[in-house]
């Protein structure tokens, strides 16, 4: 090995398993289980980033998910570049590739550190300030430079090859974290025989038993007990663990969201594997045991490489078997740094100052480190940390000050205290409550059926966590019915804690040196480069909410969400503001607790499984003659059929002549079809179309409207009656879902006395549109039991028979103008059917159409479609459809909305057509129309075009336009001015072929 | 994501199953074109928008299809109850404290 910061005999790694790594493209070498953090500290590197703001050198902070500052790039393929990953976090695998990040050109050499220098200019709230004048300049050169700066790591160019699964799970007790805690809540619950899920983020279960080397359970090492404590759970039925899983959002009714890193910390993965797993739990009952993290002491430069939590160290060495350094030096405010001091001492490493903000503090730790021969000063504060890549030393001062003293270190290993993890218990609405003495919050006011145990409810000690927690575990199970109501947990037994370690109390916010009045860079958040001076001052230039100063300064949003700085930040602005912490109070916890990747969200949601893709029953026979097709809603609509060599305006011109002199198919499947059915039915149609339909013959058809209750056109449609008691109805394409649901609303909660049936129809029936004055020719060899002479089957009417031997509900109808069929046929027989007729149109010289040409020939003949020439304040009097309002009826769904004052007005919007002056131009659709063109800007636009097409029918442009009086204007001159002119254009009745409507019957 | 009750299936079921559908207890006049200006503004425009208790209609759209009617809180997103369309408002609601 020449890891050498490697400490044999400490740490629980096997150093004979070996794992090389690269690091900005130098290789190390690292052993199995290490994290990269681990591994690159047993090579005796700490500097592994820049910040974000001043680019300062940093190293390590912790050992865990905490992390701000070792963001790094991992480096797979060229697809999978991952940035931002915390290297505490990321397993080391062989052949791992890293890559430090925010640095140009080197992270030893990195330019942008000149940020660093320039800091006055960088202070709080900077960006409102700095990049103001001129104004100019924020477009061409502020926002281009910034955004050239902006953001830590590179993201991936390429589409993300690997897959993400998901599950949902139910359980009646969810226990999130595995400490000491979560694993006797688990047990206990378990015992009882509910099922249980119990999650830690980690890869090994244990949490602070990781390093806490004086506790000790069952008469085992305390983290040897909580690995065979998980195997037992892992043992039984009722019971999931997850390792490698976060529970990264709590949500209501117990909803807990998890993500599960089932691949990342492989060498190569197969491809079975999935990246991540989403687990979505509902749990009856859920234990939070997610622990409490260190604070790290607010001091100058803070920062440096090498000043890190005592607990991380403590990790490091005896998890990982890795000294962080030769010779540290310890700054403290409370007991739990001692442990560390004294456990590096005794693995051989040089303690060479412990410094402790406290005057007079006694204890069984104090009185360890002080036999081992470790120098303690009480009442002195570290003011400043020395080196710039790596500290190089701490200097010391009595905390009321006086005179300096400078001690040679490599490390610094720092604790203000501890912070409960109330994180998913404040995400859970939970409301926490100071807890004066401790000087921390914790759960107060419950939300939800949850509960929290150990460290993060601030509980302290061992033995008092597990027995809050065991407790806790079988209450909760007992609450979500487990079988041992007694209490008396008849299979285990409460885990016996044999020795522990305990500590508390600690201190919040800057430490001497770094107070009021002083200007040095003492960081509270790492990772937004927050120091003190930037909290305070966010104070007085009068941010006096807690939110305000988050905001202004950035404390606690960056990705770490403030795990180490939201305190110290908080308890800054009280002393500045001159009030209690509580009276300042926390900022809002929300999801998620560690960034969540996008992957794990969207799991198979993507590409083709993004949403589905409906398609009719011709689309293979349409591909198979090159149909271009168009996105509809969820359909793919045939939207032309080119022949070869013809654009889309040649093919859709083409087309529409086509149909107007001899015939064309056109697939119709995609409206809306429901039928309505009953003794009712004719009555229910009454109350929610305009027009009158009890007298309907059956056999003949209408087109109906439908409007809102307030009077606005909502959808419309062909209703054919099949019988008295049965109509065929059809909705726009779009509209289908909304007009089935408004009717069911409507039959269910305001007429529940009409005996009706609704039934979505429309993916039963494929729709075969037959189209021009050789329709009928083309329909009626392969039809039975149809007359289909005019007189039999007049324009809008319907009859059921057979076509090629199948059913269908033939309707006489027509959306061009032309005479019309829509062949109604099974959809199983819907391609069947239409090569049939394809065959047969062929005789007479037919085409298939599309979309396009189909809005071309309605808007020849003034056919709205509702969503396009309507936008939901057009009423049937707006679009010249008052003859379709049943002028008798007394009641409809609408009939007293569009009474209303405003929608009888004069000076309302109408439905007209426009002919431009020069007929080979074409109008865009949502162009504003002026009545005086010459008008000052803002001009008064009284209208706009809602269809507008090249007619090679008409050898002109047309279209149709909402213009305000339009009615009233046949004939006038209106203008549309666009950015290369102004377009002038005459106001014309809506139909422009065929006014007398003779070619139905042609 | 909420856990809703069906009145109709008598199962909680979640949220992605159902529709919200407005305010409950809003009755559509027998007699709607003969109403007044004011009277059709009152029923059709004006809502109640309560910070508390507050009566709405769902459709469990995705399951059985059935409309019917909720008591949700506002502030704390929790469901009182549900209960049939067509049933009268409750006069008295589970475990409440406002």
């Amino acid at each position: 090995m020449n890891a050498s910061f490697r400490i044999s005999g400490a740490g629980r790694l096997s150093q004979a398993k070996t794992a090389s790594f690269s690091f900005d493209g130098k290789s190390y070498l690292g052993i199995e289980g290490d994290t990269l953090a681990s591994a690159l500290l047993a090579n005796g590197v700490h500097l592994v980033g820049r910040s974000f703001k001043y680019h300062r050198p940093r190293g390590f902070l912790s050992a865990g998910a905490e992390e701000p500052n070792a963001l790094v790039q991992i480096v797979r393929d060229d697809a999978r570049k991952t940035p931002n990953v915390r290297a505490t976090v990321q397993e080391l695998y062989d052949g791992l590739t890293a890559n430090s990040q925010n640095r140009w050109p080197s992270l030893a050499f990195d330019v942008g550190a000149v940020n660093d220098i320039a800091s006055p200019m960088f202070s709080a709230g900077f960006y409102y300030k700095t990049f103001m004048w001129p104004k100019s300049a924020w477009l061409n050169f502020y926002e281009p430079k910034i955004r050239a700066t902006a953001g830590l790591g590179v993201s991936p160019d390429r589409p993300d090859p690997d897959h993400y699964a998901a599950r949902y799970a139910h359980c009646d007790v969810l226990v999130l974290g595995g400490g000491a805690a979560g694993i006797a809540a688990a047990l206990a619950a378990a015992e009882t025989g509910v099922r249980v899920i119990l999650a830690d983020e980690q890869a090994e279960f244990g949490g602070s038993l990781r390093f806490e080397s004086g506790a000790r359970i069952d008469g085992e090492d305390g983290f040897a007990w909580a690995q065979a404590a998980i195997a037992k759970l892992k043992a039984m039925d009722n019971v999931r663990v997850l390792s490698r899983t976060t529970a990264f959002g709590y949500y209501a009714q117990n909803f807990v969201g998890l993500v599960e890193r089932v691949s990342d910390h492989l060498k190569s993965p197969g491809r079975e594997l999935a990246r991540e797993r989403l687990w979505q739990v509902r749990a009856k009952r859920v234990v939070l045991a997610t622990g409490a993290i260190e604070r790290h002491m607010v001091f100058a430069n803070n920062d440096r490489p090498g000043v890190m939590l005592a607990s991380a160290a403590r990790t490091y060495l005896n998890h990982y078997g890795v000294a962080v350094g030769r010779n540290v030096g310890v700054y403290t405010a409370n007991d739990s740094a001692y442990a560390a001091a004294i456990d590096l001492r005794k693995a051989g490493v040089n303690v060479a100052a412990i410094v402790d903000l406290r005057d007079n503090p006694s204890g069984a730790v104090i009185d360890e480190a002080r036999s081992l021969g470790i120098e303690i000063n009480f009442g002195r504060a570290v003011v400043s940390a020395g080196g710039k890549l790596r500290v190089s030393s701490m200097t010391v001062q009595p905390k009321n000050g006086g005179g300096e003293r400078r001690i040679a270190v490599d490390a610094i290993l720092m604790s203000a205290g501890w912070t409960p993890s109330v994180h998913l218990f404040s995400q859970s609405r939970g409301k926490v409550a100071f807890n004066e003495e401790a000087r921390r919050f914790v759960p107060g006011t419950y939300a939800q059926d949850c509960v929290s145990v150990g460290a993060c409810n601030g509980t302290d000690g061992l033995e008092a966590t597990v027995d809050e927690a065991y407790a806790a575990g079988a209450q909760a199970a007992r609450d979500a019915g487990g079988k041992d109501s007694s209490g008396k947990m008849g299979k285990g037994a409460k885990p016996k804690v044999d020795a522990s370690e305990s500590w508390s109390r600690g201190m919040l916010g800057a430490a001497p040196g770094a107070g009021p009045g002083t200007t040095v860079k003492a960081f509270v958040d790492f990772q937004n480069d927050v120091t003190a001076k930037d909290i305070r001052q966010a104070v007085h230039e009068g941010m006096h909410s807690i939110e305000h100063v988050k905001r202004f300064t950035t404390n606690g949003m960056a990705t770490d969400q403030g795990k180490t700085s939201n305190m110290h930040g908080l308890a800054i602005a009280a002393e500045t503001l001159g009030k209690p912490i509580p009276q300042v109070g926390l900022t809002t916890f929300r999801a998620p607790y560690t960034p969540v990747t996008f992957g794990s969200i969207v799991g198979h949601a993507r590409g083709a499984l993004f949403d589905p893709t409906r398609r009719t029953a011709t689309h293979g026979w349409a591909a198979a003659q090159g149909a271009v097709f168009e996105d509809v809603g969820q359909w793919k609509r045939a939207w032309y059929f080119p022949k070869a060599g013809e654009d889309m305006h040649a093919a859709v011109n083409r087309e529409c002549v086509t149909v107007r002199k001899a015939a064309g198919l056109f697939d119709a499947s995609t409206l809306g079809k429901i039928e309505v059915v009953g003794p009712d039915a004719a009555k229910f149609m009454e109350l929610l179309y305009t027009n009158p339909w009890e007298k309907l013959e059956p056999g003949r058809c209408r087109y109906g409207i439908m409007l809102r209750e307030d009077g606005f056109i909502y959808d419309d449609g062909v209703v054919g009656r099949l019988a008295p008691d049965r109509f065929h109805v059809t909705t726009t394409t779009g509209g289908a879902p909304r007009v089935m649901h408004h009717m069911e609303d409507y039959l269910q909660t305001e007429f529940p006395h009409l005996n009706v049936w609704l039934t979505s129809i429309t993916e039963q029936w494929a729709v075969i549109a037959v189209q021009g004055p050789s329709a009928r020719k083309i329909i009626e060899p392969l039809v039975e039991g149809i007359d289909m002479s005019d007189e039999a089957l007049p324009h809008m009417s319907v009859r059921e028979g057979k076509i090629c031997g199948v059913p269908t509900r033939l309707f006489r109808m027509s959306f061009t103008g032309e005479r019309g069929f829509e062949v109604n046929v099974p959809a199983d027989y819907g391609e069947a059917v239409w090569e049939a007729l394809w065959t047969e149109g062929q005789k007479h010289g037919a085409t298939a159409y599309g979309t396009e040409t189909m809005h071309v020939l309605r808007a020849e003949k003034g056919y709205i479609i509702v969503g396009q020439d309507t936008d939901g304040t057009v009423t049937p009097n707006d679009a010249g459809l008052d003859w379709a309002v049943g002028k008798k009826k007394t009641d409809f769904v609408g009939i007293r909305g569009m009474m209303r004052a405003d929608l009888v007005a004069n000076g309302r919007k109408q439905l007209v057509g426009l002919k431009t002056k020069d007929p080979k131009v074409v109008l865009e659709e949502g162009a504003q129309i002026v009545e005086d063109p010459k008008q000052a800007i803002p001009m008064k636009m009284i209208g706009h075009v809602t269809s507008s097409y090249w007619s090679e029918n008409c050898g002109r442009s047309i279209a149709l336009a909402l213009v305000a009086g339009g009615r009233d204007r046949m004939g006038q001159t209106l203008y549309v001015p666009m950015p290369n002119g102004t377009i002038e254009v005459e106001v014309t009745g809506m139909v422009f072929v065929d006014e007398k409507g003779e070619r139905l019957n042609g | 994501m909420l856990l809703i009750r069906c009145p109709y299936c008598e199962e909680e079921r979640p949220e992605l199953e159902f529709r919200n559908a407005g305010e409950a207890h809003i009755a559509r006049p027998t007699n709607i074109a003969a109403e007044s200006e004011d009277d059709f503004e009152k029923f059709f425009f004006i809502r109640s928008n309560p910070k508390g208790v507050i009566y709405e209609r769902w459709r469990h759209i995705h399951g059985c299809a059935r409309f019917f009617n909720a008591v949700r809180d506002t502030v704390t997103d929790k469901f009182v109850m549900t209960y049939k369309a067509g049933e009268p408002r409750p006069a008295k609601l589970p475990g409440a404290s406002k």
